[in-house]
């Protein structure tokens, strides 16, 4: 079985990577180009709003490279998790700079999966009681369902397999389980299932699992019948066995059981081996066909929206009482609107007390000379949230504390206007798995060319 | 023999392993020190429980990953990443109280 080498140029679309990295890889003649191009670690509201948390140009110059070198050398480039979220809205905006880059001068035959799933699927999933909470996550509802403004699945390996055999040039997919786009045509082309897989964990990261690490530089893997090889293009980076070891841990509860929609990876027997100075070896990798495939939801619904206000607090005086004052303004606000408005969340984030670790944190007695402040409201409308921000700043600037002798103001604005409008606030309320069905994830064909 | 983690690990680490779990990393420089603290079994629930004053049940897992000299905690999310009243979207600023931890080996 020949070596198949697939090239990850970048940790996410859009991060960036050298072009010399770049040529050096295309120099090794790649079988196929593959970018993961989404997360959920932004939080809920790029999926929630539907918009990219990556740069629309920093896409276009990533994506621009990578199309015309895959077209040039005649290899596949397949995209995970277009947009970031992978929904249809983000999927659109990716298949979009796409077209924009093929133009009329190059053609290519440009796949185009769908992630979305409908709510009356999940709906269904649920009155069926098969919609299995991930751990530590609430039991799903059906208010929950009809909140999210939309629901992506994770898509295994299935709809990428179909694509390629439909002759895709490009593959654009809505979300995708990371290491698929990486796994796929070596999947496809006979090489194990556990080795192509786990090879497709550490590449989604590019040169993250290298040391130094980076994620905006280009990483190659090379698999073979019973083993990968990884390792980094610039010559500045190398993979040690701690180095792509340590990536395993990354972001995984369970580093030996990594759970996808086609089964689960298993590293009980892996290992690791250092071939050259800059290249490490894997073996051993297993992989367990999932019974019944499934699917992992993610959905995020609008909980209301959001006004901040920034400022400092240099008074000693304050700062020793900073936690009754809080109490206090939370306390006056609550007691000025009790006839007109009730319903908002008001948070004080106390940067220099807990601001980073809040109810974690451990330490209780602070020195700071200084504190950051946070006045941080979501309400039902925005105007709602203003009103109480707005309120509960004025309220903190001129509270007068206990051995107040700074009459002047309590707070310390860094700009004018003191507060910031935020808009739409989302929360993740669907993370479940729910059975795979055949028609989930439906190809579409654009730029027509072939 | 009191042993500092922050003067025997080369990295200590948070992230989100997904919205509702948080898993912090540690990875030891050398075999010898990595094999004395599991031996000690001192990493462990209880450590972690009372380190961020939550209730040992809410500490999902800890984890030995030997190919990475790697031992790993996982706990669960007082709330989803991102919701109202998160003060760590990606949760990579949580290890901080792991590198207070000092572990007594002295009869190992």
């Amino acid at each position: 079985m020949k070596e198949m080498k697939i090239l990850s140029p970048t940790a996410i679309l859009g991060y960036g990577f050298p072009v010399e990295s770049f040529e050096k890889a295309m120099a090794l003649e790649p079988d196929v180009i593959a970018v993961d191009a989404g997360s959920t670690d932004p939080g809920p509201f790029y999926l929630g709003d539907g918009v990219s948390f990556t740069d629309r140009l920093a896409v276009k110059r990533d994506l621009t490279i990578m199309i015309k070198a895959a077209l040039k050398a005649h290899i596949p480039l397949l995209i995970g998790s277009a947009g970031g979220s992978g929904a249809d809205v983000h999927l659109l905006w990716c298949v979009e700079i796409v077209r924009e880059i093929l133009g009329d001068q190059h053609q290519a035959k440009v796949a185009v999966i769908s992630a979305e799933v409908s709510k009356e699927k999940v709906h269904q999933a649920l009155f069926d009681n098969q919609a299995v909470p991930l751990t530590a996550v609430p039991p799903l509802t059906h208010d929950d369902i009809e909140n999210c403004t939309r629901i992506v699945a994770q898509m295994g390996l299935k709809p990428f397999i179909k694509a390629l055999d439909m002759g895709a040039d490009i593959i654009v997919a809505g979300r995708t389980y990371d290491p698929v786009a990486f796994a796929a045509l070596a999947i496809r082309k006979g090489y194990d299932k556990g080795l192509a897989l786990h090879l497709g964990k550490i590449l989604e990261c590019a040169a993250i699992a290298a040391t130094p690490g980076s994620g905006s530089d280009c990483m190659m893997g090379c698999i073979g019948k019973d083993y990968f090889r990884v390792f980094p293009l610039n010559e500045k980076r190398r993979c040690t066995t701690l180095s792509v070891a340590a990536h395993t841990l990354y972001e995984k509860s369970d580093p030996y059981h990594l759970h996808g929609p086609d089964g689960v990876i298993d590293l009980s027997d892996c290992h690791f081996e250092q071939q050259d100075d800059r290249t490490v070896k894997i073996t051993g990798t297993r992989f367990h066909e999932a019974e019944i495939p499934n699917v992992k939801l993610e959905g995020a619904k609008v909980v209301g929206f959001r006004t901040v206000s920034i400022a400092g607090i240099r008074d000693s005086i304050l700062i020793s009482q900073i936690d009754e004052v809080l109490e206090a303004v939370r306390e006056t606000t609550k007691n000025n609107f009790a006839e007109q408005l009730t319903d908002y969340h008001l948070d004080f984030k106390v940067y220099g007390k807990n601001g980073v670790m809040g109810d974690l944190e451990p330490v209780r007695t602070i020195t700071s000379h200084e504190l950051g402040l946070i006045i941080d409201v979501v309400a039902k409308t925005q105007a709602d949230a203003n009103a109480i921000c707005s309120f509960a700043r004025s309220t903190m600037l001129h509270y007068g504390y206990k051995g107040r002798i700074s009459t002047a103001g309590n707070l310390a604005f860094p700009y004018s206007p003191s507060d910031f409008k935020a808009g739409e606030v989302y929360e993740f309320c669907i993370y479940h798995l729910i059975p795979y069905e055949e028609d989930m994830f439906t190809i579409s064909w654009s730029g027509g060319q072939s | 023999m009191i042993v500092k983690l922050i003067d025997v690990a080369k990295i200590i680490r948070s992230k989100n392993s997904g919205p509702y779990e948080l898993t912090l990393d540690v990875i030891f420089k050398d075999w010898d020190m990595y094999d004395k603290v599991i031996k000690s079994k001192q990493f462990n629930k209880h450590l972690i429980a009372q380190l961020y004053g939550i209730d040992e049940n809410d500490v999902l897992g800890i984890i030995e990953f030997l190919p990475a000299k790697a031992i790993k905690a996982t706990i669960k999310r007082k709330i989803a990443s991102g919701s109202i009243g998160e003060t760590d979207v990606y949760g990579a600023q949580q290890h901080a109280p792991l590198l207070d931890i000092e572990f007594d080996l002295e009869d190992i």
